[in-house]
């Protein structure tokens, strides 16, 4: 539906340059001389690795040849709990997963580089290996740690034992979600330069240059202002490009450092896809028990994501699954037992939900399980569970945001047509070909790093004001198109009442800002941009203190306060450092408390048709009300939620993984199934505003909030569109990718065992 | 046998269109042969020899942004930008083929440049208002 | 050195490439030593695989300047395909609209509008893939292919081209000039169907294109055309045995269509791969016929 674009709103800060195609990513940079990299990966998923052979008739003297030997400081990717090698040892190395990168090469030509790369062959001993969630668990092969197991939490609230006993209905239910390639357009990319005189240099593709920063350090054990990381313009991350650029920018840097030249390392696509990070796979098992009224009395989860082969993020993705497992609820009585297991796959990483899309897919198809037992829909269910102010978590967190869940509720059930579509439909599927169903999930995604984890991060930003009244924000976090940068330029203006023209956002390049976090954990706005409204007034407080500005001051007056200000003191900047709000309280030992300081609340709901003769399942119609704090900018904000909604249809009906032996076989956009613009339904979208404190306006966060509906809203709509159909009884549809061949199995699995 | 996409950013320095996939399916490298929206990525520049082709760099003049690229920027129809210069010249060479689409068509008509971002939505809200809004 | 920074797998200067501006000395080239050079059209079967590193044949002879493969010609009973003609040219041409409207669809749905500009008829025959969607739409129009060398031409029935898996009739001499379609007769019955993993830049996991003709309201000279159910594109024989003579209604009654099913499960050989599996395919297949006959 065409609307009039509202022009008061600021356009994008770098919009132009991205719609006349001069905006600059990695891979169009231009580096004179420069050598290019490439990396000779493992095929086989677990062994020990026992000789590097360079075969072929190839020039080997031309090449730059790096393996862990050349490493000058120490062998790990730092990140939480440094198991990870930037290269694999070499002499008895071990290798845990598939593509797992052993040897680096650079030469001037491409071309020559690829066909080396093919001809340096690596003589492994193969040792059995673990592919699968039970595999690990039962510990099959011990593959890390003593126990296969990266991380565990355990959540307990009230006293769950001693509820089963007093249960009305006890239901249980398992639920599974598959990997998930983040797939964004641009591929992982960056350039190094690197010697010991200078240090290192590497620009690239990259959500967090403090990140790249921290792990370059120890490859090269050089002092903090030797190593410099820039971030390019970047063509989407999702949390692909959250940790593991920091794989491929030592990788660069490496090669630089050996060479002595500049060295570029672009992936293609399918590299990118074999070798990079995923979503964790999940399963998730609830038993949940409820009272006669149908409200929840216990709530028993366990929660168990697939790590692959180091521990890298596992840890906090699991935090994130555990805290959001048992939704926006009140249950007296919880238990939430997690673990992050290891398996010989390339490590599972950031992405958008990072752990709550996996178990809130698990809690809201559970959700309507409850109900049927129960005997109410799935809306009458919700409404006498919901949480309201003054009761708590399940991490016993008190919650006080003002928000009502069945406002919300009401408002995507309006905006959808449900209750009219539900009857609708359950009147005319009997006589149709095509089946078609109504379904939502509720759910809240909390805003900003976990518990204590914005305090540990203690982020800084600081603003600059130039001669002219130009001003400068200096922070880490990174454009990847969510809309940084113009957000940024708009609290700004809003805080010092200039025009937005004036003011720019300096390049991430931890040479020049300093660490405001990581641009991951729906925080860019919420906990940043906090800090920017807070620099920004305490630059206007510095000048109007100092006497160069009076209130009341117009843009002239600005800019000659600016100068004066500058010609006596040299320059002008104001830093804002993240102080965690008092009341929060979080333990981090039994993971309890505030777990975030504000959550986002949301409604969806997906309208579905089923075609009986392909079990091609489509997404006709999607609406998604959310509470937000506040709309800082309504393109920005809509534009996150219906990217989101996409990607999350994607990993609902679409985007399967396939596997063999750690290895994903179908790494090419042909076989990895990316909805297309004629599979997308409209997507409709809707804000409630309840301000939050210490948001900047209000604001809360909503990048990863989209991600998290839409999986069990559209299984709940498929069920519903089956409802009558006898060989769909019981139908327990329970795991994503939902493909059509599964549904298939589902409705003839009766008919062909009569 | 080099790849047009490569000859354009390489030897023509016009980095507009970009390798997304190398095969075809993502639209990441779009530019038009002959009034034809094609993947670059999928073009021996052999084949090519007399033929006129635009890239996404010849749609303003100047400072002044095609409809199509101003309505774009109006609706939020780029987010990180990397598909966006392929589809800016699918949906120009669609409106040329097609000045009055209905929706399906504007979808029909994109169906060939994937975009991770933004689902779209915005997307079509810019094209249809730069063929004259409905 | 010219500096060689794309990101794909070979190398351009490892192949060769001709661009002969006429037809006699395309197919000079091509007698001259069989096999030495392939044909290139549109090139989106070729490129895919020259960017993955996986393009073993070196020498490459373009045919995009060849002109007189590329007509579409509707001439009283019949319609005259070029080789060379792209996606967007069936799609746009009035006869095959007309007459031919399953070509035309296959052509619509086969990648998107950037692929369906430059792949062309000839080259989705010649790549000889099973999933090729226009092989199944030829099979149900009973169509005649033209192979072109020095020594001359060749016509023959579509259905007798592919020999095995990716395997084909012609020579290495050999370019396909056109294929050839009678003009069905008014009365006739098509149905085309393309299920791929998603609506658009896909590769079909079945592909069904249904034709029948009625004789006295019965049908006569059923086909029933499927890709991506076994080594190549076939005609299920045995179902349309079953079905010729019968009124629509007696072909979808229990045990007539029971029959069908049974034989369907002898004509079609689907498999298990990367995109779907064999039972998924066996089962829509049986529902793709059952709703063509359903629509007579």
């Amino acid at each position: 539906m065409t609307q009039r674009a509202p022009l008061h709103f600021s356009l994008r800060k770098e919009g132009r340059e991205k719609v006349t195609g001069k905006a600059r990513y990695i891979d169009d940079l231009d580096f004179p001389g420069c050598l290019h990299g490439t990396t000779v990966r493992t095929a086989v998923p677990r062994g020990i690795l026992k000789g590097i052979r360079f075969e072929g008739d190839l020039p080997w003297h031309e090449f730059t040849i790096v393996t862990a030997k050349d490493i000058p400081g120490k062998n790990y990717v730092a990140l939480i709990l440094h198991d990870q090698p930037f290269l694999v040892p070499t002499d008895g190395g071990r290798i845990n997963h598939p593509e797992e990168p052993v040897v680096l090469l650079a030469h001037p030509d491409r071309h020559l580089l690829e066909k080396a790369r093919r001809a340096v062959k690596l003589d492994v001993e193969a040792l059995p290996a673990v592919f699968s969630i039970d595999d690990s668990l039962a510990k099959k092969h011990l593959i890390w740690g003593d126990d296969n197991v990266f991380k565990k939490y355990r959540v307990e609230k009230g006293d769950v034992d001693a509820a089963w006993p007093k249960a009305h209905l006890i239901v249980e239910g398992v639920y599974e979600t598959g990997a998930q390639e983040q797939l964004y357009i641009e591929n992982n990319g960056m350039v190094a330069v690197a010697n010991a005189r200078d240090g290192v240099t590497v620009w690239g593709s990259m959500q967090c240059p403090y990140y790249v920063h921290k792990a370059l350090l120890p490859l090269f054990g050089l002092p903090e202002e030797k190593i410099r990381i820039i971030q390019a313009e970047t063509g989407g991350g999702f949390g692909g490009k959250e940790e593991y650029p920091s794989m491929l920018a030592g990788h660069a840097a490496l090669l630089a450092w050996k060479s002595g030249k500049t060295v570029k390392m672009i992936y293609d696509r399918a590299e990118d896809m074999v070798a990079t990070t995923k979503r964790h796979p999940s399963r998730t098992r609830h038993r949940t028990a409820v009272d006669a009224e149908g409200k929840l009395l216990a709530s028993e989860i366990d929660f168990v994501i697939d790590g692959g082969a180091y521990a890298t993020l596992s840890a906090v993705v699991l935090s994130r699954g555990t805290i959001h497992a048992a939704g926006p609820y009140l249950c007296p009585n919880v238990r939430i037992h997690a673990k992050a297991v290891a398996t010989n796959a390339p490590p599972h990483g950031a992405f958008r939900g990072f752990g709550a899309p996996q178990s809130i897919f698990a809690l809201e198809r559970h959700m309507n399980k409850v109900a049927k037992a129960c005997g109410l829909t799935p809306e009458e269910f919700r409404r006498r569970n919901f949480i309201r102010d003054g009761q708590m978590t399940a991490t016993s967190q008190t919650i006080n945001e003002g928000v009502d869940m069945n406002r919300v509720l009401d408002r995507a059930l309006e905006m959808s047509g449900y209750r009219e579509k539900r009857e609708r439909f359950a009147r005319e599927n009997p006589a149709s070909k095509v089946k078609r169903g109504i379904g939502f999930a509720t759910f809240m995604h909390g805003s900003g790093f976990t518990g204590s984890g914005e305090r540990a991060l203690g982020s800084i930003v600081g603003v600059e004001a130039t001669r002219e009244g130009r001003v400068r924000v200096l922070a880490a976090s990174t454009e990847i198109g969510q809309g940084t940068n113009t957000i940024f330029s708009q609290i700004v203006s809003e805080a010092l009442g200039v025009d937005e023209s004036l003011v720019e956002v300096a390049q991430p390049d931890t040479r020049h800002v300093p660490n405001s976090g990581p641009t991951v954990a729906s925080r860019t706005v919420m906990i940043v941009g906090k800090l920017v409204e807070s620099a920004s007034l305490g630059l206007k407080q510095t000048l109007l203190q100092s006497g160069f500005l009076s209130e009341g001051y117009d843009s002239a007056a600005f800019r000659e306060g600016c100068a004066a200000y500058i010609g006596k003191h040299g320059e002008l900047k104001s830093f804002s450092q993240y102080k965690q709000p008092p009341q929060i309280h979080w333990d981090d030992e039994k993971y309890q408390g505030d777990a975030y300081g504000a959550y986002a609340w949301a409604a969806y709901v997906a309208e579905v048709s089923i075609d009986l003769t392909t079990y091609e399942t489509r997404v006709e119609d999607f609406v998604a009300v959310q509470e937000i704090g506040r709309v800082m900018h309504p393109v920005l904000a809509a534009g996150q939620i219906e990217g989101g909604v996409a990607q999350a249809i994607g990993f609902a009906l679409y985007e399967k993984v396939v596997w063999k032996d750690g290895r994903m076989m179908n790494g090419q956009m042909t076989n990895y199934i990316m909805p297309t613009s004629v599979d997308l339904p409209p997507i409709r979208v809707a804000f409630e505003e309840v301000p939050y404190g210490y948001g900047p306006k209000g604001a809360k966060g909503i990048g990863e909030l989209p991600m998290d509906g839409p999986a069990p809203a559209i299984l709940n709509a498929i069920e519903e569109a089956l409802t009558g159909l006898p060989q769909a009884s019981g139908f327990g549809c329970n795991e994503i990718p939902f493909l059509p061949e599964s549904l298939m199995k589902v409705l003839e699995k009766h008919r062909d065992s009569v | 046998m080099a790849r047009l996409l490569d000859v354009l950013r390489e030897e023509f320095k016009l980095t507009g269109a970009k390798e997304g996939c190398g095969e075809g399916e993502c639209g990441a490298c779009s530019v038009v042969i002959d009034g034809r929206v094609v993947n670059s990525c999928l073009i021996p520049v052999a084949q090519v020899e007399g033929a006129i082709i635009q890239t996404i760099e010849g749609f303003a003049m100047g400072d002044t942004l095609h409809r199509v690229q101003q309505s774009f920027l109006e609706f939020g129809g780029a987010q990180c930008g990397i598909c966006t210069p392929g589809m800016i010249v699918a949906a120009v060479n669609l409106l040329e083929r097609c000045p009055k689409p209905t929706h399906a068509q504007i979808r029909e008509g994109l169906a060939g440049n994937l975009c991770r971002c933004t689902g779209y939505t915005k997307i079509f809200d810019a094209v249809a208002h730069a063929a004259g809004g409905k | 050195m010219r500096r060689a920074g794309s990101n794909m797998r070979s190398d351009p200067r490892d192949y060769e490439w001709k661009r002969p501006a006429r037809l006699s000395d395309a197919l000079a080239l091509l007698a001259r030593k069989p096999g030495e050079w392939k044909p290139f059209a549109g090139g989106t079967d070729v490129m895919v695989l020259f960017e993955a590193g996986r393009l073993e044949h070196r020498r490459w002879l373009d045919l995009s300047l060849l002109c007189e493969l590329r007509e579409i010609i509707a001439s009283g009973e019949s319609i005259t395909i070029g080789a060379a003609s792209t996606y967007t040219d069936v799609q746009a041409d009035p006869a095959i609209q007309k007459y031919l409207p399953m070509l035309g669809q296959a052509a619509a749905e086969t990648g998107a509008i950037a692929i369906q500009n430059r792949g062309t008829l000839g080259g989705n025959l010649a790549n000889a893939s099973p999933a090729a969607d226009s092989s199944p739409v030829l099979l149900a129009y009973d169509a005649e292919i033209e192979l072109i060398s020095e020594s001359g031409t060749r016509r023959f029935p579509y259905s007798q081209f592919h020999t095995g898996y990716k395997q084909t009739e012609m020579r290495p001499d050999e370019l396909i000039r056109a294929v050839h379609v009678q003009r069905p007769s008014s009365s006739c019955r098509q149905q085309f169907r393309k299920v791929g993993t998603r609506k658009a830049q896909a590769i079909s996991k079945i592909c069904f294109s249904g034709f029948t003709e009625f004789v006295d309201g019965r049908l006569s000279d059923v086909r029933l055309a499927f890709g991506s159910v076994g080594p190549t594109a076939l005609r299920c024989f045995e179902a349309e045995r079953i079905l010729n003579g019968k009124t629509p209604a007696e072909a979808v009654s229990a045990r007539s269509f029971a029959a069908v099913v049974s034989a369907l499960k002898r004509d079609i050989a689907p498999i298990d791969d990367i995109r779907s599996t064999g039972e998924y395919r066996r089962k829509v297949s049986e529902n793709l016929v059952r709703d063509f006959l359903d629509s007579l």
